[in-house]
Order: structure tokens, then C-alpha cells, then sequence
């Protein structure tokens, strides 16, 4: 694999997203909202140092976990989408690249974005110290899973956009896929409490290898599922990407 | 230096191409002519690795495209039919990315984009954005970017489509100049076009290889004169007769368009009878209003070519 080729991908994608209106609206609207949810928080009856509120948001699920399902959508729909609708992708499969090249490039592109989106959240926790006395490590576990969560809903996003040259179509797809991951757990209550379903989506719910982090217990099988998640779905992209040499 | 054998490619039960063999040498301009839907982008698409064939081979600078597909793809410069850029970029840097993808060092960049800004008469709109240029410009855009690598072997899917007939003569004038250090596949409906700029035509009908000449040799074959239309005033039976009995006259249809008396003359290929028709006429002291050579349309060449090919198959 050429990191060259990559770095190239990579190096386009971030102009375009800058030049584009689309991310800009999208990191207005999730610093916005994730900036309400951590004011409500710490302003409430009850305030706590934490960013617990931030990341779970205080009034339904409008939390940076939340913002980040519903937005990387948004964010990704454009990446492979708009080359099969333009055409573009004839001149960039029959450029000597490697589909997963393509896939990285593109991959780290929307990551990079949908990170600085987060980094400009980072002022925070600094309020956190201004003004209290907060826990280090909750505040660091927190980031990271929200982090993993941001680079398993790109993966998804990228999987969608792969999947059609429509960018909506693209977005409701990996929308679909990433709030069936979310609520996974949800259907739990279907089962009886120790059945082998239960179980099941349980361990394959997102939102269940969120919360311990969430709270400051870092177990390194959350780590592991994220990244087995991230692995599968770009490694259903770069499939998804071979296929459609034969369409 | 593009082998193709037997490729064949099938889109469900439908047959795009069949059994398409031709070899093209190194520095030799190999045109593709045929017909809406004959296949000429289908097999362009197979050798520049695009899509893959349903069998068959192709090999390019001595790489099999389906097993080395990077080194195959490497030495091939592609403009596609629909030229595809990315609009929300300039021309530099439009073509500084497609250098990249081509791993291309970025002093062989600089240099080499300077040269095809020259080459394709793109000087004064370098930092454009790609979505304001005009159809033959885009299409520039498209050859450039082609032989920004230099690459040993270009594959241009109808390059002078949608461009105007100054840029047209350029266009094929830049083609022609790539000849040489090049070899070149470009694909076509335009016949002239062929016998300029290429030095091989391969005609394809239906998916097939029908005809695989030099272009000498084919314009020889369907060259000259073949159908000369008259508007004579005079008696209309006794004209279509003599018209009739001139050495080399395949036949004699009458139309009445506009009003007017026009003698549609089929001559044998290759004969120029207007000498012999005129002469005829003034003999007869009818009055030779008009008298003009037709070309055959692309649609009846193909007709004869794949008639002709049946009749000596037989
Ligand atoms: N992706 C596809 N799926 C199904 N059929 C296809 C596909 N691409 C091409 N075909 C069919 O294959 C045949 C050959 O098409 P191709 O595009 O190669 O023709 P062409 O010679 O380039 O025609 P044109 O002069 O119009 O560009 C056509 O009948 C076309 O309908
Ligand atoms: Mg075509």
C-alpha cells in the first residue's frame, strides 16, 4: 500500500471539505447543540463536574454520541457517491491506485474533519478546571470513546456512499445502519433476561460498549469491538468499491 | 504494445463485445469505429482496466490488465467518454491531483503540467475552475490530464466529441503529434477523422470486429466518388435511361424533392463518374442544373462493410 497515494486522497478531500459549505454547517450545528447540552448541564439543579451531559446530552439523546450518528452521515455522503455520479470514479479506478487506498484516503479525510470538530469541544472540560474540580480519567475515556464512536460512524457513512451514486440515498442508508447499531440493545427486551439473544445485541449494541467509558472504566474489549467495527465496514467499502467495476 | 485476445464481455445475458482480438505496435494510432452501442467504449474501458472482461485478455506494455492491474494501468493514459472532472477544483490543480494519483514526484508535477498547459492550448485558463470552462475545454482538461504521466499508451474515447471545428482540427492535430512516442487507441463515429489521424482502423459492429485495415487501404476501399445526385430538366424516362447505360452506373433512382427533378446515380466503388455523366447530358442538350457528389453516411458504410463481409464469408 502507498502511504503516498493516500496522503494524496487524503490532501483532496480535506480542500473540498473546505471549500464546501456542507461541513461547515455540519460542525456549526453539532458545536451548537453539543454546546447547549453541556451548558444545560452544568447550569441545572444538580451540576456536576463531568462531561457526562455533553457526551449523553441532558434533554433526550442530543448528545455528542447522538449528534455524531445523526451528522457523519451528512459528512460522508458526498466522498464516493459524487465520483460514481460524476464519473470521476472511471479516471480514479483506472488510476494506478489501490481500492483501498481510495477507501483510506477518503476514510481518514472525513475522520480528520469530524476530529477537529471534536478538538474545538476540548474548551470544555477547560471550564471543567476554571470553575471546578472535575475526574481526569472519565474526561479522557470519554474522548477517546467518543472518538471511536465518531470513526465507527464514518467507516458506516463510507460504506453508505459507497453503495450509490445518490447522496441522499447514501445518507439514509448509513443512518439506518448506524441507529440499528445504536438501538441493538434495545430489542434485548424482546428475550427473557439470560437468553442467548440478549446476549447477542448486547454485545453487538454500540451503546453498550459506550457507557463504561463514558463513566471512566476503560476496558480494552471496548477498544476491540470498536475496532473490529471499523475494520468490517471498511472493508465492506473497499468491496462495495471492487464491485462497482462490474456494474 | 496493446494486445487485445478475445475479449468478451457480457452485461447479463447481452453480449457488449465478442471475441475482440487486435494487437496495436508500439507508436502506431489505432482508430475504433462503429456505430451507437457498438462497443467501442466497453473494450476501451476493459483495457484501461476499468471493468473487467467476461473472458479474454488484454495486455498493455507487456502487462496482463486483470494481473497486474497497477503496472497495467500505470502505463495508460485514459480520457473517458463523458470527460469526468471534479468541478470544485481548478485546472492546476485538477491535473497537480491526477499527477499524484500517477505517483508522480512533485518537481515532475510542476514541470510536466507546464507542458501540457502548452501542448493543449490551456495557458489562459490554468487557474479556472474546472466547472466554468466550456465543453472543449473540459475536454482539453481530459487530454491533458492523459498524458500528464507521459504514459507509453493512450486510450481516448471519442476525444473531438462536442468541440468546435477550429478545436477540432487542434485536437486532432495534438493527437496525431502524440503519435510517434505513443501508441494511441481513440474511438470514433466520424470517418474522415479516421483516415487523418489514424494509421489502423478496426471497425466494430454489434459487438464484433468487422473490418481491420489501414486506412489507406479503407478509404481505397470506400474512397472516391460513389453517389453523385443530378438536377437535369428534360424528358424524365429518356434521361433516367441514359443516365442509365454510363460505363460504371450501379443505378438510377429519380427523387422529387422540392419540386425539382433529382436523379440519384449509384456508381460502382471507387469510380468517379461526374466527367462521364455531364458529358452525357450536355450531349443530349439537356439542361444540367446541378450536379454533386454525396458521401455515403457512417450508417451505410457500415451496411456495405458488414454486407460485403458476409457475402465473402459465404
Ligand atoms: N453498464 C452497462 N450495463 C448494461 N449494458 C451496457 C453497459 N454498458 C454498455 N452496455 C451495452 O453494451 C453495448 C456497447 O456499449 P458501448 O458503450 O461499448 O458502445 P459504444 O460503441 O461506445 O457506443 P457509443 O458510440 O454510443 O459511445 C450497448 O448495447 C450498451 O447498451
Ligand atoms: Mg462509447
Amino acid at each position: 500500500m502507498s502511504v503516498r497515494t493516500v496522503r494524496t486522497i487524503w490532501l483532496r478531500e480535506l480542500r473540498s471539505y473546505a471549500n464546501s459549505p456542507n461541513a461547515w454547517v455540519i460542525a456549526a450545528i453539532f458545536l451548537g447543540l453539543s454546546g447547549l447540552s453541556f451548558a444545560l448541564s452544568v447550569t441545572g439543579r444538580y451540576p456536576e463536574a463531568t462531561i457526562r451531559g455533553f457526551l449523553f446530552g441532558p434533554i433526550g439523546p442530543i448528545g455528542a454520541f447522538f449528534l455524531t450518528i445523526l451528522l457523519a452521515p451528512a459528512l460522508t455522503m458526498r466522498l464516493l457517491a459524487e465520483e460514481q455520479k460524476l464519473g470521476t470514479i472511471e479516471l480514479l479506478l483506472t488510476a494506478p491506485v489501490r481500492d483501498i487506498e481510495i477507501v483510506l484516503g477518503k476514510y481518514l479525510a472525513a475522520l480528520s474533519i469530524l476530529s477537529s470538530m471534536y478538538a474545538l469541544t476540548l474548551y470544555f472540560p477547560l471550564l471543567l478546571f476554571a470553575f471546578g474540580n472535575p475526574d481526569v480519567t472519565p474526561l479522557l475515556t470519554g474522548y477517546l470513546v467518543l472518538f471511536l464512536v465518531g470513526a465507527v460512524a464514518v467507516a458506516v457513512g463510507l460504506l453508505g456512499s459507497a453503495l450509490t451514486a445518490n447522496q441522499i440515498v447514501a445518507a439514509i442508508t448509513s443512518l439506518a445502519i448506524l441507529l440499528v447499531l445504536w438501538l441493538f440493545n434495545a430489542t434485548a427486551a424482546l428475550g427473557s433476561p439470560d437468553d442467548a439473544w440478549t446476549d447477542v445485541v448486547t454485545f453487538l449494541a454500540l451503546s453498550e460498549h459506550i457507557r463504561d467509558m463514558a463513566f471512566g472504566v476503560f476496558d480494552t474489549r471496548d477498544i476491540i469491538y470498536f475496532l473490529s467495527l471499523i475494520v468490517f465496514f471498511l472493508f465492506l467499502t473497499v468491496r462495495a468499491v471492487e464491485t462497482r467495476r462490474w456494474r | 504494445m496493446i494486445e487485445s485476445r478475445e475479449l468478451t464481455k457480457y452485461y447479463g445475458d447481452f453480449p457488449a463485445i465478442e471475441d475482440v482480438t487486435f494487437t496495436a505496435e508500439p507508436g502506431e494510432v489505432i482508430g475504433f469505429l462503429g456505430p451507437n452501442g457498438a462497443g467501442k467504449t466497453t473494450t476501451m474501458r476493459i483495457i484501461t482496466g476499468f471493468t473487467p472482461p467476461t473472458s479474454g485478455t488484454a495486455i498493455v506494455a507487456g502487462h496482463d490488465v486483470q494481473e497486474e492491474p497497477l503496472a497495467a494501468r500505470a502505463s495508460i493514459g485514459y480520457l473517458p467518454e463523458t470527460v469526468p472532472l471534479y468541478t470544485d477544483m481548478t485546472v492546476r490543480e485538477y491535473l497537480h491531483y491526477m499527477g499524484g494519483l500517477r505517483g508522480m514526484s512533485g518537481a515532475r508535477i510542476r514541470s510536466r503540467v507546464d507542458d501540457v498547459f502548452g501542448l493543449c492550448r490551456l495557458e489562459e485558463y490554468t487557474d479556472s475552475l474546472v466547472s466554468k470552462l466550456s465543453k472543449g475545454y473540459r475536454q482539453r482538461v481530459g487530454i491533458a490530464q492523459a498524458i500528464l504521466h507521459e504514459p507509453p499508451v493512450l486510450v481516448l474515447d471519442e476525444p473531438t466529441i462536442g468541440i468546435d471545428p477550429r478545436q477540432v482540427v487542434e485536437t486532432r492535430q495534438i493527437i496525431r503529434g502524440l503519435g510517434g512516442d505513443h501508441t494511441v487507441i481513440l474511438s470514433t463515429h466520424i470517418l474522415p477523422e479516421v483516415s487523418m489521424v489514424c494509421d489502423r482502423v478496426l471497425i466494430i459492429h454489434e459487438g464484433r470486429i468487422v473490418v481491420m485495415d489501414s486506412a489507406e487501404r479503407l478509404s481505397a476501399r470506400l474512397g472516391g466518388v460513389s453517389r453523385v445526385v443530378m438536377d437535369v430538366r428534360g424528358p424524365r424516362a429518356q434521361i433516367e435511361e441514359t443516365l442509365a447505360q454510363v460505363d460504371g452506373v450501379v443505378s438510377v433512382e429519380i427523387s422529387d424533392a422540392g419540386g425539382r427533378q433529382q436523379f440519384v446515380v449509384e456508381c460502382a466503388p471507387g469510380r468517379d463518374l461526374r466527367v462521364d455523366l455531364a458529358r452525357r447530358v450536355a450531349e443530349h442538350g439537356w439542361g444540367l442544373v446541378e450536379l454533386r457528389a454525396v458521401g455515403l453516411s457512417l450508417e451505410e458504410i457500415f451496411l456495405r462493410l458488414t454486407t460485403e463481409d458476409e457475402v465473402s464469408a459465404a
